[in-house]
């Protein structure tokens, strides 16, 4: 009798899961169970496996061993769909929303419904769940009108409508400004508050403490442990994501003889639709010091990095660097100045390295264009290659492997060393440490303040707040393509820095000494 | 599929990675026996008589380097573009302008030496076919426009403008009304070495060349760059409408000269029927040869073999041609269908849950 009051108190018990993709075992011997009524963290560093187990929770993927149990009964998916049905509802990282449509339909969507909608009676079961749960949405505003955190409100709805109880949410703290992240960590104790159980996948250390009632910690495709987070500290919690004890100061240093080297003055630029991408941006950039760029996703931060570097058109204003405006120079022109710049994308090859390459003709993109005549010189570059590898400790089967089939952070520093090794003046890395285990995000760290010592000038755009305020000197906030503030991270709080993001609150325009 | 698993291969030991080709070549001459034998032919006496008909006799030989020199040319012409992943399925008109281009200068230019006329030949040519290239491939670096369309079409613009000229502008007034034209003055036939036109060995210089560009030029690299990733291009500060523009003046003057050759050394006119579909068989040569401009050459030889063959089966065997032709799409889709087991593997999925754990 025991046992089946037990069984209905679990709302979600995962049995020893496996789940490969060709030779990787993405999962192995993955337990977890959660409780009804409770926050359920999953922890882990990039590829320890939680999309994977939460994708075969919402039944994407089926396992290929193990059993998954729902309120005390064995279930088994074959499609999303099924697992809606039988009350799970994830929320993607990338919003799945229509976005010339209204919130209402894309809440009503794919559902069953009688011939003819009844748009009153739906707004009003979306106002219910709205009221019931302290989500704030207007049922008529179109997708693209909303915001970050609005978009997300919706797909929460969204799922709540479908009558979800169980609800997984995929780093959704990622794209969100600090105020936002309260908000929904409301939310969220609200909808525990009702009976839900939620499941959070993430990396961020302290939101995990904050929100969740327990934690389950993921490494290399193994559940590790399962622990109260009343009764976890962090340090315990790395180490058990990491396997090894890892020290997380980030050290910040400064010097002597801080000057301007790169000054952006009232640089505007227009996107394809001829809206001001980045709207009168003045920024300084100076040697022996990394400025940080903070801001909500796509707030400019690519066309800042590209209008320094001479990739884009510029609409309007001028940009200095050692006393010439460069406004008009050929990428190319900018490259030999000294401006270097390392971008990761998304898929972390696409802008800057070629996956197909080895790592000699990777480093051969910057090089031959120096080079005279028609014939291309690789020696230079197999030396060059040999250095880096060994200077930044890159672990690969020798120089002359594909670049692709090294682990992200091998790729990225590949990157960075091409760039760095060129002695820049100005170096700019956009998201350096994306997708990058904490071990190999300290590394990037200690390079980047290497080069700092070596008075170099860094930008450095970043999406960690945590991180942007214990490494950079400054940090420029950008919000719609503007700078809402240039502030010392030494004297701002977090929630500040929120506000600059969201542009509720404006600094006054820094003053160049 | 449950019990079933796609894997990708890191590295293939390049002995397997043969082994897989030539296991893929015998399974379609099994299939293609097969299906030959379901048509009530001897398979074996087929095949035969195919070698027979391609390389048995001297003149045979002479037929199937004939029809290899345009496939290898125009091969070389798609593989530039391709690198680039530029898909340039324009051949056809590219060979086409070329010959029109040089047989402007055979028909109308005053009487030269050979050697030169030749060579300003060549470089007619390779204008005409590079701007025929040039066309989408302006359109594509300023304005994006679809490269694959714009080429294809630009194919019948310049087989139109072709038989306009054949049968009206250009047509030979001594031809007693039939449609052709004026065959070219001596001065401008491409000469014979070992009793074929020198074509083969313009063909051969060409592989030489084109694989030296991609390997070893800045330039080669360049378009390998783009073709693989052209944010990364970007990126490096590569001037991309620049090089995609001269990939395919490069790309579109070696088809030139291939129309040249077929002009100058086959045909001794211009004509329609001269680009003869090697505008898109080369299409896939150059993806049999994987993009390498060495191993195009040897493919377009087996490729000029099948087609001679072919050819030579129908008056010998007294079947149609089109039994060649199935003969030769199963050899395709085996060989082209191998690709894919060189990349990926099948296993079976219990065994993925050993190894993986062995792996961690």
């Amino acid at each position: 009798m025991e046992g089946r009051i037990v069984a209905k108190m679990v709302a979600v018990e995962m049995k020893s899961i496996y789940k490969s993709f060709g030779n990787l075992l993405a999962n192995e011997d993955v337990n977890l169970s959660v409780k009804k009524g409770e926050v359920h963290a999953i922890l882990g560093e990039n590829g320890a496996g939680k999309s994977t187990l939460m994708n075969m929770l919402s039944g994407i993927y089926k396992p290929d061993k193990g059993e998954i149990f729902l309120r005390g009964e064995r279930v088994s998916f074959s499609s999303p769909k099924d697992s809606i049905r039988h009350g799970i509802g994830m929320i993607h990282q990338h919003f799945k929303l229509i976005d010339v449509m209204s919130a209402k339909e894309n809440v009503i969507i794919g559902q069953p419904s009688d011939f003819l909608l009844k748009g009153k009676d739906i707004s009003k079961r979306i106002k219910d769940i709205s009221d019931n749960y302290g989500l704030d949405v207007e049922p008529d505003k179109k997708v693209y009108e909303m915001s970050v955190g609005e978009k997300q409100t919706l797909e929460i709805i969204k799922v709540l409508y479908r009558g979800a109880e169980i609800l997984i949410m995929d780093e959704p703290t990622a794209v969100l400004t600090p105020q936002e992240i309260k908000k929904l960590f409301r939310v969220i104790r609200n909808m525990k508050d009702k009976g839900c159980s939620i499941i959070i996948i993430t990396h961020k250390l302290n939101e995990v403490m904050e929100i969740s009632d327990r934690i389950t910690v993921l490494r290399k495709g193994t559940s590790v442990n399962t622990v109260e987070t009343s009764k976890a500290e962090i340090p315990s919690l790395i180490e058990m994501m990491v396997g090894k004890k890892v020290d997380l100061d980030i050290k910040r240093e400064t010097y002597e003889g801080v000057t301007p080297l790169l000054a952006m003055d009232q640089v505007t630029v227009k996107d394809a639709e001829g809206k001001n991408a980045l709207d009168s941006v003045s920024l300084v950039i100076s040697n022996y010091e990394i400025i940080g760029v903070a801001g909500v996703a796509k707030s400019g931060q690519k066309e800042l990095c590209e209008a320094i570097a001479g990739l884009i058109p510029i609409d309007k204003g001028r940009i200095f660097f050692e006393g010439d405006n460069i406004v008009g120079k050929t990428p190319r022109d900018i490259i030999r100045l000294g401006i270097r710049m390392g971008f990761i994308p998304e898929d972390r090859l696409g802008m800057g390295l070629v996956g197909n390459m080895d790592i000699v003709h990777n480093i051969v993109l910057k090089d031959y264009m120096s080079q005279k005549g028609i014939v291309l010189k690789r020696g230079p570059s197999v030396t060059k290659a040999a250095k880096i590898v060994e200077a930044l400790d890159i672990k690969t089967p020798s120089i002359y492997t594909q670049v692709k089939k090294l682990s992200g952070g091998n790729i990225q520093k590949v990157l960075l060393g091409r760039e760095i090794d060129s002695n820049p003046k100005v170096l700019i890395t956009a998201y350096p440490v994306r997708g990058l285990d904490i071990g190999a995000s300290y590394k990037i760290y200690d390079l980047l303040n290497e080069q700092k010592k070596k008075g170099v000038g860094i930008l450095f755009v970043g999406e960690d707040l945590d991180v942007l305020m214990a490494l950079c000197d400054r940090i420029a906030v950008l919000c719609h393509g503007k700078i809402t503030g240039v502030v010392n991270p030494k004297n701002v709080t977090k929630e500040e820095i929120g506000l600059l993001m969201t542009g509720s609150t404006q600094v006054e325009e820094e003053v160049v000494s | 599929m449950n019990f079933l698993r796609l894997a990708k291969r890191d590295d293939l030991p390049k002995k397997t990675e043969w082994l897989i080709r030539a296991g893929a070549i015998l399974l379609s001459l099994v299939f293609s026996g097969l299906i030959l034998l379901l048509f009530k032919l001897n398979p074996i006496e087929v095949f035969k008589t195919i070698i027979i008909g391609s390389v048995g006799s001297e003149m045979r030989i002479h037929q199937t380097i004939i029809k290899s020199v345009p496939l290898i040319i125009t091969s070389l012409g798609v593989l530039v573009a391709f690198k680039m992943k530029f898909w340039n399925i324009g051949g056809e008109g590219q060979i086409l302008m070329g010959a029109f281009a040089a047989s402007y200068v055979a028909l109308f230019f005053p009487e030269m030496p050979r050697a030169m006329a030749l060579i300003l030949m060549i470089i007619a040519a390779v204008i005409g076919g590079g701007i025929w290239a040039f066309i989408p491939a302006f359109f594509k670096a300023k304005m994006g426009i679809n490269e694959t369309i714009f080429t294809l079409m630009m194919n019948y613009v310049a087989i139109k403008f072709v038989t306009f000229l054949q049968y009206q502008a250009w047509m030979d007034p001594n031809a007693k009304g039939f449609p052709r034209i004026a065959p070219f003055p001596e001065w401008a036939l491409l000469p014979k070495l070992f009793g074929v036109h020198i074509g083969y060995i313009i063909a051969i210089i060409l592989v030489v060349l084109v694989h030296l560009f991609i390997k070893y030029t800045k330039k080669g690299y360049e378009i390998t760059v783009v073709g693989e990733s052209i944010e990364t291009a970007r990126y490096a500060g590569m001037n991309i409408n620049k090089i995609i523009v001269i990939a395919m003046l490069i790309s579109g003057g070696l088809c030139g000269i291939a129309g040249m050759i077929q002009v100058s050394g086959v045909e001794k006119t211009l004509a329609v029927g001269i680009s003869g579909g090697y505008g898109f068989t080369a299409i896939i040569t150059a993806w049999l040869a994987r993009l390498n401009a060495i191993s195009a050459l040897f493919v377009c030889i087996v490729f000029a073999m099948l087609l001679q063959g072919g050819a030579y089966i129908q008056v010998n065997l007294n079947v149609p041609s089109t039994v060649a032709n199935v003969v030769q799409g199963t050899i395709l889709f085996f060989v082209l269908g191998s690709e894919f087991f060189l990349q990926y593997r099948l296993i079976p999925a219990k065994r993925i849950l050993k190894e993986g754990k062995e792996a961690a």
